[in-house]
C-alpha cells in the first residue's frame, strides 16, 4: 500500500471536519487487505458511502475512512421481477436511473439521491413511505459483506438472520457491505399524483399524517418553526400516489431519465449551483420567518403530477443547499415519538426553541411504523426533523437546548436516528434502545470485531462508553 | 492506562475540540502551556522523558477538569527514528491535530574558558535535531491538511553569539532560522508558524544561574505564548520587554560585544 497521508474530510452538514486517512478501494478484494493494514498499523476504520450523514457516522479522526463510493457496479438486474444486485457504493441516483426506464422504482429512498446503498443499509434509512414500505432493510433480499476478520458472509432474513438484522442499522460497525440484492417496486409511470394542502397547526399536521397515511403511498409535512400561538406548528402537507396501470398515456416518455432530471436553473434564470449563496442571505431568524409566512400564506390546495425524482429528492433541488447555512454548518435534530405523546412533546419543544430565540429553520414531519432491525429509530408514530444553523455565538445555547429536547423526547417514549442527530449522549442511547439491545449489539461486536477495528467517531462517542 | 480510563471527550458539532502536541512538557514552559491549553479546552498530548513528572502533570490537569484532557507519552527527542510512528499514534489517539509545540530544550554549560564538543553535540541533538525530527513530519502533515499551527520555543539567546554558552546560542539561532524557513514554506498552505523567544523564565534551566535579568514565571510565559497563538502571530518575545532589549543587544557593535562577559 502506498504511503498514506492525512487529509481533511467533513460530514454532509459541514459541522465537523476531521483529519483522516481517506482510502478509496477500487476492487472489493482490497477491503480485506485494508483491514490487515489497519490492524498492523493500529488504526481504526470508519466505513463511508457518500458521506451524507449529518454527524460523525462516516468519520474517524486520525484513523482510516474507508470510502466505498467507487465500488458501484450493478451486478445483475432482472427487469421482469424487479430484483437488482449491486455493489454497495451504488448511489440511489444511479440506481433509479438504471431501473426506471424498465418500469421500476426503489421501494424506499432518502430525501437525497446522493446516498449509497451501503450507507442506506448501515443507517437503515426510511422515506416518506415508511408507514407503508418500512425501512430500506425490509426490502433487502440478501447482502454480502466482509467481516473485520476478512471473512465473507452472505445474509438474508433467513440466512445468518441475526447478522442481517444487526448489520442493517449497525452503522457499519459489524462489517462492510459489498453486494446488495434488493426488490424494486413496479411503477406504471414516471409521474406521481401529488396533493398539497395547508394545515393550521401541529395538531392539524399530525392528524393529516395519521389520516393521510393509509390512503396515500407517500406523505410528508413541512412545518413552520417560527409560527406561534394557535398557529404553532402550522405547515404544508404533500402526499403522493403512484399512477395506476394505463393512467399515464405515455409511460415510456415519462420514465425516461431525461424527463426526470431536475432543472438546472431556478425560475429559468438563476443557475441553481449558485442558489445557495442567495439562500444564505435569508437564513437568519427574521428571514426564515418572512419566507415561511409567505410560503404558508400562498399555500393552496393543489393537485398535480410530478416526476418521481422531483417529488422524492427535494434536498437535491438546490445543489449544495447545506452550504447556505454558512461556515459553521448546521445540525439536524430528528426525534421519533409515539402518536399518543407527539403533540404535547413537540409543542413543548417548539415553544422552547422560540423562547430561546433558536427557531428551527426547517421542520419536516413523517409517519412511521416499527421495524425489526437492531438499532431502530422507528416506532408507531411520527418523526419531526429540525435544522438548526450553527454560529459561534449560539453553540452553547443550542447544545443546552438539544439536551433539553433529548429529555423531553425520552420522557415521551421517543427515539432518535444515528444518521442525523450529532449530540446524542451514550446514556440517552441506552435509555431508548434498551439494555437488551445494547447487550446484543455488544455481543455481536465482540464476536465479529473483538479488536474494534471498525470504530467510527459515532461509535466511539455513543457506543464505546456503554461497554 | 486502559482505553476507557484514557478516553478523551468526544467532539460534536456543538462542542468542537482543538488538539495539540507538546514535546518537552514535563516542566517549565511546556508544563505551564499544557495547563493553559487544557484550561482553554484543548485536548493535549504531552511528551517528555521524565515519566514521573509527566504522569503527575497529566493527573493534575485531568483532575482539575474532571475529564481526560491530557494524555502522555514517554519520549526522548533524540530517539529520532521513533518519531513518525509515534506521531501517527498520537494523532490516532487524539483524533486529529491542530497545534504542534516543540518546547524540548537543554542548556549544557561548558564554562567560560572551556571547549567541549560532546556537550555541544548534546545541546544540538535535543534543541535542533530533535526539533527537525518532529517538525519535518509535522510540517508535511500540516501542508497536506492545509491547516495547523506550529509553535517552536526558541530563545532570545539565538540572536547573538555570546561568550557564555556558544552551542546553546547556535542551536537556538538555527531553530529560529528553521522556523522562519518553515513559515515561508507553509504560510501559503494556511499554516501558522510561531517562533517563541523567551527571555529568562523561572525554570529548571536557570535555577543555578545567578543574576538573571527580569525573570518571569513559566505561567506568564505560557500566557504570552497562548495569546500569540490565538492571534496567529509569527513571533513573540516573552516577556514583551525582551523585544526592545534584544533590539539593543542585536545592535551592540562587535568591538564592544567582544569585551562583554555575559
Amino acid at each position: 500500500m502506498k504511503k498514506l497521508t492525512l487529509s481533511h474530510l467533513g460530514n454532509f452538514s459541514h459541522s465537523l471536519n476531521a483529519a483522516v486517512y481517506h482510502i478509496q478501494p477500487r476492487f472489493v478484494e482490497e477491503i480485506a487487505d485494508i483491514f490487515v493494514f489497519a490492524r498492523k498499523n493500529d488504526l481504526k476504520i470508519a466505513p463511508r458511502g457518500a458521506g451524507r450523514s449529518y454527524n460523525d457516522a462516516a468519520l474517524k479522526g486520525g484513523g482510516i475512512v474507508l470510502d466505498l463510493s467507487l465500488l458501484s457496479c450493478v451486478q445483475a438486474w432482472d427487469a421482469e421481477k424487479g430484483i437488482l444486485r449491486a455493489e454497495a457504493g451504488l448511489t440511489l441516483e444511479k440506481l433509479w436511473q438504471y431501473i426506471l426506464p424498465d418500469g421500476w422504482w426503489p421501494p424506499v429512498v432518502s430525501g437525497t439521491m446522493k446516498t449509497t446503498l451501503g450507507g442506506c443499509l448501515g443507517m437503515n434509512i426510511h422515506g416518506k413511505n415508511n408507514f407503508k414500505m418500512g425501512t430500506v432493510g425490509e426490502n433487502i433480499l440478501e447482502f454480502d459483506a466482509i467481516l473485520p476478520n476478512g471473512k465473507e458472509v452472505t445474509c438474508s432474513p433467513k440466512k445468518n438472520s441475526k447478522l442481517f438484522y444487526a448489520m442493517i442499522s449497525g452503522m457499519g460497525m459489524l462489517g462492510v457491505f459489498t453486494s446488495v440484492t434488493m426488490q424494486m417496486k413496479r411503477v406504471y409511470s414516471g409521474l406521481v399524483n401529488v396533493k398539497e394542502w395547508n394545515v393550521p397547526n401541529l395538531a392539524g399536521q399530525l392528524d393529516a399524517l395519521l389520516d393521510g397515511a393509509p390512503e396515500n403511498d407517500y406523505i410528508v409535512g413541512w412545518l413552520d418553526g417560527t409560527s406561534r400561538g394557535k398557529a404553532l406548528g402550522r405547515g404544508q402537507m404533500h402526499a403522493a400516489n403512484y399512477l395506476a396501470k394505463d393512467e399515464d398515456p405515455d409511460p415510456a416518455e415519462t420514465m425516461r431519465v431525461d424527463f426526470q432530471t431536475l432543472p438546472d436553473t431556478f425560475f429559468g434564470v438563476v443557475p441553481k449551483s449558485k442558489l445557495h449563496y442567495l439562500m444564505s442571505l435569508g437564513l437568519n431568524n427574521l428571514g426564515v420567518q418572512a419566507v415561511n409566512t409567505a410560503k404558508y400564506l400562498v399555500g393552496r390546495d393543489k393537485n398535480y403530477k410530478q416526476p418521481h425524482a422531483a417529488f422524492h429528492f427535494l434536498l437535491d433541488y438546490v445543489p449544495d443547499w447545506e452550504k447556505s447555512y454558512g461556515k459553521q454548518g448546521l445540525i439536524q435534530y430528528q426525534s421519533f415519538l409515539p402518536k399518543e405523546t407527539a403533540l404535547d412533546a413537540w409543542t413543548e419543544m417548539l415553544k422552547l426553541s422560540q423562547r430561546r430565540k433558536l427557531p428551527t429553520y426547517l421542520g419536516v414531519t413523517k409517519r412511521h411504523r416499527p421495524d425489526k432491525f437492531l438499532i431502530s429509530h422507528a416506532l408507531d408514530g411520527f418523526s419531526l426533523a429540525f435544522d438548526f444553523k450553527i454560529t459561534n455565538n449560539n453553540r452553547a445555547k443550542l447544545s443546552e437546548m438539544v439536551q433539553e429536547f433529548d429529555k423531553i423526547v425520552l420522557d415521551a417514549g421517543g427515539r432518535f436516528y444515528f444518521a442525523k442527530n450529532s449530540e446524542t449522549a451514550p446514556e440517552t442511547a441506552r435509555q431508548y434502545l434498551g439494555d437488551e439491545t445494547i447487550k446484543t449489539f455488544r455481543k455481536l461486536k465482540e464476536r465479529y470485531d473483538p479488536k474494534n477495528l471498525l470504530y467510527s467517531d459515532l461509535y466511539e462517542r455513543v457506543f464505546a462508553p456503554l461497554n | 492506562m486502559t482505553e476507557v480510563e484514557n478516553k478523551l471527550p468526544a467532539e460534536t458539532p456543538l462542542s468542537p475540540k482543538k488538539r495539540a502536541i507538546i514535546v518537552g512538557a514535563s516542566s517549565g514552559i511546556g508544563a505551564a502551556l499544557a495547563h493553559r491549553l487544557a484550561d482553554e479546552g484543548f485536548l493535549v498530548a504531552l511528551l517528555a522523558r521524565r515519566a514521573e513528572m509527566l504522569e503527575k502533570l497529566t493527573n493534575e490537569i485531568n483532575s482539575k477538569h474532571g475529564e481526560t484532557r491530557a494524555i502522555n507519552y514517554i519520549h526522548d527527542v533524540t530517539d529520532y527514528e521513533s518519531v513518525p510512528e509515534l506521531l501517527k499514534k498520537i494523532i490516532s489517539d487524539l483524533g486529529g491535530l491542530d497545534t504542534f509545540v516543540y518546547n524540548a530544550g537543554i542548556s549544557v554549560m561548558v564554562g567560560l574558558k572551556k571547549y567541549d564538543f560532546e556537550k555541544d553535540r548534546q545541546t544540538f541533538d535535543v534543541n535542533l535535531n530533535g526539533a527537525l525530527a518532529w517538525l519535518n513530519p509535522v510540517a508535511e502533515l500540516f501542508q497536506n491538511l492545509k491547516s495547523g499551527q506550529i509553535v517552536g520555543v526558541s530563545s532570545v539567546a539565538g540572536e547573538r553569539g555570546r561568550v557564555g554558552n556558544p552551542s546553546y546560542n547556535v542551536s537556538k539561532a538555527a531553530l529560529t532560522c528553521y522556523l522562519e524557513a518553515l513559515r515561508n514554506r507553509l504560510t501559503r498552505y494556511g499554516v501558522n508558524v510561531l517562533t517563541v523567544k523567551p527571555g529568562p523564565v523561572e525554570t529548571d534551566m536557570i535555577k543555578d544561574v545567578d543574576g538573571v535579568l527580569f525573570p518571569i514565571s513559566a505561567e506568564q510565559a505560557a500566557g504570552d505564548i497562548f495569546n500569540a497563538m490565538r492571534k496567529r502571530k509569527q513571533e513573540v518575545y516573552t516577556s514583551a520587554r525582551w523585544r526592545w532589549i534584544m533590539l539593543v543587544v542585536r545592535n551592540i557593535p562587535s568591538f564592544i560585544f567582544r569585551k562583554m562577559t555575559f
